[in-house]
């Protein structure tokens, strides 16, 4: 591999930088949800690239590669279900009108 | 980076360089269209894109596998389920006079860029623990064999981890019956 793993990291980084704007930003639930589903990729890709580049014959980075991408479908569904049960009940999804369990 | 570019390249070097920069340009670029357009259909794709071009980093890294579940998963059933969802609640966040950002855009803007110059400062000036590949590189068989040896704890924990949220879902998703 020519590229270095530094770039792959920086490449990371930038989208974990603006996966985490989009999520403290983010007025739309669907959106901060697609934030987080950023910020998940991310770190797959770090944890592939230190896989390619560290421990290339074991692979344990695309192993807990793998767990973060069954925990992202599974956060991303219930996350999903709870927006169109707010939906049904609220009729909006911003999420700083959503405020029935603040003080 | 400047003794990259000292010795003569190979043409494959050279496509390996082209593409992972073009394909890292394209995810920067769909990554911004997520956070930043105010149609939140239109990000919905750029959050596709995303996930192809992390399907195409992977394939450069030699991860075959994860990059054809990458594709299975993400663009084919997680970014389907987010388009479902936003045509289901599209009279909420419909409409050019709905604004789709929060007051916190200054406060948010400089926390992530106070965490992206630590990081790009730290990156390049770390001494990295990397070697040299020599031999097989971790394949599916690889993979398979540790899922079922060493990792059969965690393999099994997750699995029940999908089931709940899977009840989970269609349990809050429900009509409450009358």
């Amino acid at each position: 591999m020519i590229v270095p793993l530094a770039h792959f990291l920086i490449l990371s980084l930038i989208i974990f930088c603006i996966g985490l704007y989009g999520a403290l930003t983010r007025r739309n639930a669907v959106g901060i949800l697609m934030s987080v589903e950023l910020m998940l990729n991310a770190a797959n890709i770090n944890l592939v690239a230190f896989s390619r580049f560290v421990s290339p014959q074991s692979g344990t980075g695309q192993i807990f590669a793998v767990f973060v991408m069954a925990l992202a479908a599974a956060s991303v569904a219930v996350g999903l279900a709870i927006v169109i049960c707010i939906y049904r009940n609220h009729r909006t999804i911003a999420a700083d009108k959503i405020d029935l369990m603040k003080w | 980076m400047t003794e990259l570019f000292n010795t003569a390249l190979t043409p494959w070097e050279w496509t390996q360089l082209i593409s992972f920069y073009g394909i890292a340009a394209l995810m920067i670029v769909a990554a911004l269209m997520v956070v930043t357009l105010r149609n939140i259909f239109h990000s919905a794709l750029g959050l596709a894109a995303v996930a192809l071009g992390a399907a195409a980093i992977y394939l450069m890294l030699d991860a075959e596998f994860l990059a054809f579940v990458q594709i299975l998963v993400y663009v084919g059933a997680v970014v389907t389920l987010i388009a479902f969802m936003v045509m289901l609640t599209q009279r909420a966040s419909h409409g050019k006079l709905v604004r789709q950002s929060n007051d916190q855009k200054t406060i948010s803007f400089i926390v992530v860029l106070s965490l992206f110059a630590l990081l790009i400062w730290k990156i390049p000036t770390t001494v990295w623990n990397t070697t040299v590949s020599t031999g097989n590189l971790a394949d599916a068989k690889t993979l398979g064999t540790a899922f079922l040896k060493e990792y059969i704890m965690p393999f099994e924990v997750i699995s029940i981890v999908l089931l709940v949220a899977l009840i989970g879902a269609i349990v809050l998703a429900r009509r409450e019956p009358k």
